[in-house]
């Protein structure tokens, strides 16, 4: 029998501490879309993706009302586009964003991933067409996603992509120069992209994974951050039982919620993914959790252990709770969207360097920083770069989602809106990397690749 | 198939009855009921037996949750299985 505490307990969660299912995401295989047709192929993808999600939706706002928890985005991500696309007799890969977002309007889903490539070792021709398409296809879509996947730690990084995508990520904020350079905010350049993430922007369905798929991503750093106020002063092992312990319990729900929806939707459940994904939202934020440690501003000495111990509780708190687990699972860290750390960045204390020393200990990189227009696309890419090889060389998932505001600089604050926030431009090192990133060519995978 | 029923707010006369009475009308059986005053606040926790519920669960849900909205409480309808999944293994 349930006791009354448990049951308020829950309740408080709900109503007071912003727990809720961060999205429900269906991974739909598009492989079956391939037509030398660009026409063809786009119909078949349009018709695949309503058929298949067409009850995502309807079946995620039942399951909200019956089980009383906010389930905040139902998504789609779907085979990389560039492989789907690859047999098709066209230049033009911009249609195909078209047919996605036309798709993701007509089945209500607010986001869908997988206008994506991977390119870790090398580019193919369909790669190439992708990439140069990007800037244009998120100017005239709303509710695509584009992800590039740069590196990994069995390929070593590709640093003809990376120059690549710093050329991108300017032409892409460019382009929606009218909005704040917002095309930027839909594209994650990745190394070690994992195939099953739900998360946006980032999400794909990868190639190993079956015909469609539902993946669940759980949230709650208010949880966190409330149980963490009730052990004030006490050692760190007490701080990291507690963490396990909330995490266990958010988790669980995630893994209920998960069974349910594959149930009703007739779709294999894939994992669920244990993330503190914050939102603007006071009392939503993981900064503020790191503060509650002991630190008086969330980017101070300090910031980096109390995020890897933050980030290991986590994992060890939700790994049981769940029967499999996946995507990219950890703490995230995205700027914009957490309102700790907007003020930490607006504050001066929380900076670019801190913030890439954190994505060393937790579950991305540098997520949603807004930094100078006038930065240049070399050291976007040498940005790009730094991040590629802590993720090469930690056998982990990196990211980076930088927006370059055009026309803006630091002291100004880039307003995104909803759940992507505002973001406060924070300064980047003047001095060149052009030589370095002009280089070009492949930076070999390390030894501790070599398993085998 | 159980749900939970929570109602949090400030106490006063009559708080019960037209809850009662509205899962009467959806066709619920009451299982277990138990209140208390936490903080000044009324709480009062239902364990009811949702498996006859007509016309149908969500709109159970919707009705309650605007009859506390008129009457400044705190109504939440939830199966029972979230609230098992968190707190047992």
């Amino acid at each position: 029998m349930l006791s009354h505490e448990e049951i308020l307990q829950t309740v408080q969660m709900i109503d007071h501490q912003h727990l809720d299912i961060r999205t429900i995401t269906m991974g739909i295989s598009l492989l079956s879309c391939a037509d030398a047709d660009p026409k063809a192929c786009c119909q078949k993808i349009y018709d695949k993706i309503c058929r298949k999600a067409e009850n995502l939706v309807s079946t995620g706002e039942a399951i909200e009302r019956e089980f009383g928890i906010p389930i905040v985005n139902k998504r789609v991500s779907v085979t990389p586009i560039s492989l789907v696309a690859a047999g098709c007799e066209t230049e033009d890969y911009v249609p195909f964003a078209v047919a996605l977002d036309r798709a993701a309007k007509t089945v209500g889903v607010n986001f869908l991933g997988g206008y994506s490539a991977l390119v870790q070792k090398g580019m193919t021709e369909s790669d190439r067409k992708l990439i140069r398409a990007i800037p244009e296809a998120l100017a005239v879509t709303d509710r695509v996603c584009s992800s590039v996947n740069v590196g990994s730690t069995k390929a070593g990084i590709n640093m003809d992509a990376v120059r690549l995508m710093g050329d991108t990520i300017k032409a892409t904020a460019a382009r929606t120069a009218d909005n704040n350079g917002f095309g930027c905010a839909k594209l994650v350049v990745f190394c070690n992209a994992v195939e099953d993430n739900p998360f946006m922007a980032g999400a794909f369905h990868g190639v190993g994974e079956a015909e469609t798929v539902i993946n669940v991503g759980v949230s709650g750093p208010g949880v966190v951050h409330h149980a963490l106020k009730s052990v004030k002063g006490q050692p760190f092992d007490v701080v990291a039982e507690t963490i396990k312990k909330t995490a266990f319990q958010i988790t669980r729900m995630g893994q209920l919620v998960a069974m349910e929806a594959s149930r009703r939707l007739d779709t294999p459940f894939g994992i669920v993914d244990l993330s503190l994904a914050p939102t603007p939202a006071i009392g939503d934020s993981v900064a503020r959790i790191l503060e509650e440690m002991g630190l008086d501003v969330c980017g101070t000495h300090g910031t980096t252990a109390a995020l890897a111990m933050l980030n290991d509780a986590v994992k060890k708190g939700g790994v049981m709770a769940s029967s499999s687990v996946g995507g990219l699972s950890g703490a995230f860290i995205p700027v914009s969207e957490d309102e700790g750390m907007i003020a930490a960045a607006e504050s001066g204390v929380l900076t670019l360097e801190k913030l890439e020393a954190m994505t060393c200990v937790c579950s991305v990189g540098l997520d949603m920083i807004a930094i100078p227009g006038d930065t240049s696309a070399e050291t976007i890419a040498a940005i790009i770069a730094d991040e590629a090889a802590i993720g090469m060389v930690n056998c982990k998932t990196t990211a980076v989602r930088l927006i370059p505001a055009p026309g803006l600089d630091v002291g100004d604050t880039v307003e995104m809106g909803g759940l992507l926030g505002s973001a406060p431009v924070m300064p980047v090192h003047k001095a060149s990397s052009a030589d370095f990133i002009h280089r070009g060519g492949r930076i070999p995978a390390p030894m501790h690749s070599l398993k085998n | 198939m159980k749900a939970i029923v929570t109602v949090v707010g400030q106490d006063r006369e009559g708080i019960i009855a037209p809850i009662c009475a509205r899962l009467a009308e959806y066709k619920v059986n009451v299982l277990d009921i138990s209140q208390t005053i936490l903080q000044g606040y009324f709480t009062m926790i239902m364990v009811v037996d949702i498996s006859a519920c007509t016309p149908d669960f969500a709109q159970l849900v919707n009705t309650l949750e605007e009859d506390g909205r008129a009457r400044d409480l705190t109504i939440h309808v939830q199966r029972e299985d979230i609230f098992n999944a968190m707190h047992r293994i």
